[in-house]
């Protein structure tokens, strides 16, 4: 293929014409200026092609050359991915700040995966073996936790000539075929085209966070998506942070898009340090982190997700359930706002252009369970939770109403909850899960037969809270009949013992479902015995001055593994105290 | 670098504080022009935009008095910089970073980007240092620290300038000697101006302040350069020089409006109520100035204030910078009506790094709890309160009499805290104080102190 070489005929903000460039491609890769910016093809026009420049304009002249590399915006896959921090364009951050960059100047190459690193590999794969997309060739342990899976690219099939072992790098091939082809450490891949896979699998297990609310009330699916809006302090950034420390998956990319810089740095000097619940090892060996904040360039903040969500594909199709955290998908859709107002196109609701929504549902819909490619039959799946910031916390916006589309889980965040510290903030009910009916029998199956129940009274129970509320308004208090009175302070009681919760308390911060389970009937016992013992004739005010209120309140205090013991013991205090005047 | 002196008399296009200059070569985006009017006033340009060899040009002195025939554009090679130098402190600039207090020019040390360049999140470090600010809502239950940028979000005629100066001269008395302070002010009237420079004089403050102000009937797009100059002074002092620096920018509502004016000028789409779309992306180019470096002693802590028009936290300008600073501070009339100074109305205040800066070793073990629990007890006494209007006291339980109580005791004496200085352990008693008007079962997990 030809260089085709053109020259900068026009700049504005982020977005640069250059003329002279018959034959680009629309979303190819170009180097502008003299500097080499990177910039892709977005739009062509006669000669002219329209780019979006990764980096910043300013000091672009008219004149200056723009070379067509053929090719589109790719990331690099391999092993070194993990523990690794990039920008939105998959440059190395950390590489940079020890190539003395405290602040990102233009014009920096940097590998993204370091080529002279040597991994210990283990062939799975002898000669003479026929290999197929997908096929591991072996496995090189990436990190103390992540095996490493070497596989075949896609549209590569033939029979092995010959195989590495005992150690691999980027220099040269891991395998070579008989016919020739060659197969290295490292592959790329287009961010903006999805990995293929088998087949998609329908959710049917639960992707657990350990907090309460989700888990039970609202639960999200393994390769299911989730959405997180909510106005600015309500808590976006602690949910996502939350999950990316508690979420039960094999993999976290974290992508801070468009965020701020300050937040950043708390989940880089942390996440070396915190240990993940389930194995006890460090959380930063199973995360991979993209980060562009708000004041990096604009372009590479809308590439950012893609490079985000290949990568959490790439460890998929090793058989790995991954999950993606965007925070926020907002600040992508401004970036494309502002590219496309660049290139003054029509614009649709609120600026936005209207291929918002086919954007969107082009990541959104990259989530899911596959079956992987590959001989082997394995699945993966790939989980997106997504913060959406709303302008002025208004949920009917494009940003929201479009991912509303594709989502399968709301969780709706709240001033109102936020302004009072209730955390997390979320609504209940503005908030929905559609995986539940297809979860419902893993929670009877895994948990207990009566979680659907209780989560099912739990829900009847907030409802009715907030119908006495509205009475209150009218009546105030004290004017409630006594068995309304009980309803509204066990459902204030729920809100406070079981719907926030506290992930600066170290046994508050993660729930298993046992001690989720157990809380929830812990508080309904108190509720059915209390209820009967009103009926008796007993003062609601000596049932709300009983000790069991304030342990109930006091249970998440509980660590996981002493969870059953507390309930039993609750329970059993529960019992006896309301059992005084019974027949 | 060309030696000839290339002069284009060739604008062809006038509007507002554009100007459209034909045949233009060679120039870079973001390159500062001189424009020289026929009675010899030299003005400075900024190209905004290329397309082919014609430029768009944003005039900062404006663009009264251009004509099209004779006034002439005159390229410098360069982009926007500014000159910095430790002399700088004590003296008053305008918006460009010209001095306006009748003394000498300044000898730079350096010369450097007015645009700065974002830092490398790895490079960051994290913010953590506890600044006692004297102020019981900020210290106890908002706490800022060193590197953060929390805003202030004030309606038209509340203290926030006085609130601002508060934390700048209390915070100056807590913090190490090499403490300073750089205010840019945009489109601030004469009478603040004034209120400005006589207030940071008075406190002796002026020694350590190096002050930039755009009045507002200095140009408006001055008002885009003067918190750039301001924050490349406040990088050159911090991370070359090693100070502690507090930089205020006010009012940020006329720095977003100089924008939109901007915008509209370049008849660009218009984003919510007029903004222009790239209004989030612009104001991060500010805000995401505030942090620390690894290896670098010095650290940038900014405390923007700005006007909520209407007092409407949803308008644009509120919304979007709460979206990008770490926390904000309110100020809510109903309080300063009732004559409580500071009038901060902590329910949607916010400082998203205070847990970093809080506990044991910083103020106190038991901080994020007792903040926690004045919180929750202070929105309940705020519900009872508005149960009081519909139905009257008699309507209330005896326990929410109490929450009722507290929340006037609260307003009254936590915030209400008028010019004093409040040392942090001051500021956490009283709140423990303020807590034992209630049922001790109420409250979850604060250790209360033997009295």
């Amino acid at each position: 293929m030809n260089e085709i070489k053109g020259r900068i005929y026009g700049v504005a903000g982020p977005t640069v014409i250059a003329s002279g460039m018959a034959g680009a491609k629309m979303n190819t890769i170009c180097l502008v200026g003299a500097e080499g910016l990177l910039g892709e093809v977005i739009r062509i026009e006669d000669g002219y092609a329209t780019l979006q420049v990764y980096e910043d304009t300013g000091g672009l002249t008219v004149g200056e050359e723009v070379v067509s590399l053929a090719r589109p915006l790719t990331v690099t896959l391999g092993p070194g991915l993990l523990t690794n921090i990039y920008d939105g364009i998959q440059r190395p951050l950390a590489a940079m700040k020890e190539a003395g960059a405290n602040f990102i100047g233009k014009g920096i190459k940097a590998a993204a995966l370091d080529k002279n690193r040597e991994w210990r590999f283990t062939p799975l794969k002898k000669p003479g073996d026929a290999v197929e997309p997908g096929t591991v060739l072996g496995t090189i342990p990436e990190t103390e936790r992540i095996t490493h899976s070497v596989m075949v690219p896609q549209g590569v099939k033939g029979v092995i000539k010959e195989i590495k072992a005992d150690t691999v790098s980027g220099k040269e091939p891991v395998c070579v075929l008989e016919d020739g082809t060659v197969i290295e450490l490292f592959q790329e891949w287009p961010v903006r085209v999805a990995r293929p896979f088998k087949e998609k699998l329908p959710p049917e297990t639960p992707f657990i966070t350990g907090q309460r609310i989700f888990d039970t009330l609202l639960p999200a699916a393994e390769g299911g998506t989730a959405i997180v809006p909510g106005g600015f302090g309500t808590g976006k950034t602690i949910v996502e942070q939350t999950i990316a420390k508690f979420g039960r998956s094999d993999i976290v990319i974290y992508v801070g898009c468009g965020e701020r810089g300050n937040e950043m740095t708390e989940i880089l000097t942390d996440f070396p340090t915190l240990k993940d619940p389930e194995t006890g090892m460090p959380l930063s060996l199973r995360t991979v982190i993209v980060v562009n904040t708000s004041n990096m360039p604009v372009a590479a903040r809308e590439a950012s997700i893609f490079t985000g969500i290949t990568i959490a594909e790439y460890f998929r199709d090793m058989g790995y359930n991954v999950a993606i955290l965007a925070d926020s998908i907002s600040r992508w859709a401004e970036a494309l706002r502002e590219i496309s107002s660049r290139l003054e196109e029509m614009p649709g609701e609120e600026g936005f252009p209207p291929y918002l929504s086919t954007q969107l549902g082009g990541f959104y819909e990259r989530a899911g369970r596959v079956k992987c490619l590959g001989p082997v039959d394995k699945t993966g799946s790939v989980t997106i939770v997504s913060a959406v910031s709303p302008p002025g916390g208004d949920f009917s916006e494009p940003v929201t109403q479009s991912s509303l589309r594709f989502a399968g889980t709301l969780w709706a965040l709240d001033p109102d909850l936020a302004y009072r510290r209730h955390f997390p903030a979320v609504n209940w009910q503005a908030s929905f899960s559609l995986y539940y009916p297809q979860l419902k029998e893993w929670f009877a199956r895994e948990v207990s037969p009566e979680m659907p129940g209780l989560r099912g009274r739990l829900f009847v129970l907030l409802q009715r809270q907030a119908e006495l509320k509205e009475i209150i308004q009218i009546i105030g208090v004290e004017a409630l009949q006594e068995s309304d009175r009980l309803t509204l302070e066990v459902a204030n009681l729920a809100r406070d013992a079981f719907l926030k919760q506290s992930v600066f308390n170290e046994a508050d911060a993660f729930n298993s479902y046992e001690k989720q389970y157990l809380m929830l009937k812990a508080i309904f016992s108190f509720f059915d015995n209390a209820e009967a013992a009103l009926k008796r004739g007993v003062y609601i005010e000596t049932i709300l001055d009983s000790p069991s209120r304030t342990r109930l309140l006091k249970m998440r205090d509980v660590p996981n593994d002493g969870i059953s013991k507390e309930a039993v013991e609750l329970m059993e205090a529960v019992e006896s105290e309301f059992a005084a005047g019974k027949d | 670098m060309d030696l000839i002196v290339r002069e284009y008399r060739t604008i062809s296009y006038i509007s507002g504080p554009l100007i459209y200059a034909e045949k233009i070569t060679g120039g870079g985006l973001g390159e500062m022009c001189v424009i020289t009017l026929p009675n010899g006033e030299k003005r400075t340009g900024q190209i905004l935009q290329l397309k082919g060899d014609r430029a768009v040009i944003q005039v900062l002195e404006g663009t009264s008095g251009i004509d099209t025939d004779s006034a002439a554009v005159v390229p410098t090679g360069e982009v926007a910089t500014v000159g910095v130098s430790k002399e700088m402190f004590g003296r008053v600039f305008n918006g460009l970073g010209d001095p306006i207090d009748g003394m000498a020019p300044i000898i730079p040390e350096k010369h450097m980007l007015v645009n700065g360049l974002p830092m490398n999140p790895v490079a960051r470090e994290k913010p953590d240092f506890f600044i006692q600010t004297g102020i019981s809502s900020i210290d106890g239950l908002n706490t800022l620290v060193r590197g953060q940028k929390l805003p202030i979000f004030s309606g038209a005629g509340l203290p926030a300038n006085e609130l601002a100066l508060q934390v700048v001269r209390q915070s100056r008395v807590s913090e190490e000697a090499d403490f300073c302070v750089i205010l840019g002010a945009m489109g601030i009237t004469s009478r603040e101006a004034f209120f400005f420079r006589k207030s940071l004089g008075e406190t002796g403050a002026m020694e350590r302040t190096i002050a930039f102000i755009n009045e507002a009937s200095d140009p408006t797009i001055e008002r885009l350069f003067t918190p750039r100059i301001a924050l490349t002074t406040a990088e050159y002092l911090a991370f070359e020089k090693g100070y502690h620096v507090m930089v205020v920018l006010t009012d940020m509502t006329a720095y977003c409006e100089a924008l939109r004016e901007i915008g509209s000028a370049r008849e660009e789409i218009p984003g919510r109520r007029s903004y222009p779309g790239y209004m989030y992306t612009d104001l991060a180019s500010l805000y995401e100035r505030a942090g620390r470096l690894h290896e670098h002693r010095g650290s940038i802590t900014m405390m923007p204030i700005l006007t909520m028009p209407d007092d409407d936290i949803t308008h644009p300008i509120p919304d979007l910078t709460g979206y990008i600073t770490e926390g904000q501070i309110v100020l809510s009339r109903a309080l300063h009506r009732k004559g409580i100074y500071p009038p901060i109305d902590v329910m949607p205040c916010l400082s998203r790094l205070m847990n970093l800066g809080i506990g044991k070793g910083k103020t106190r073990d038991g901080h994020r709890t007792l903040a926690d629990n004045l919180y929750s007890a202070y929105a309940r006494g705020v519900d009872a309160r508005r149960l009081v209007t519909i139905v009257g006291e008699e309507g209330l339980t005896e326990l929410d009499k109490k929450f009722l109580h507290f929340s006037e005791e609260f307003e009254k004496r936590f915030i209400g805290q008028g010019e004093e200085n409040r040392s942090i352990d001051e500021t956490l008693d009283l709140g423990e104080e303020l807590l034992s008007i209630l049922p001790e079962k109420e409250i979850v997990g604060v250790a209360k102190k033997v009295k």
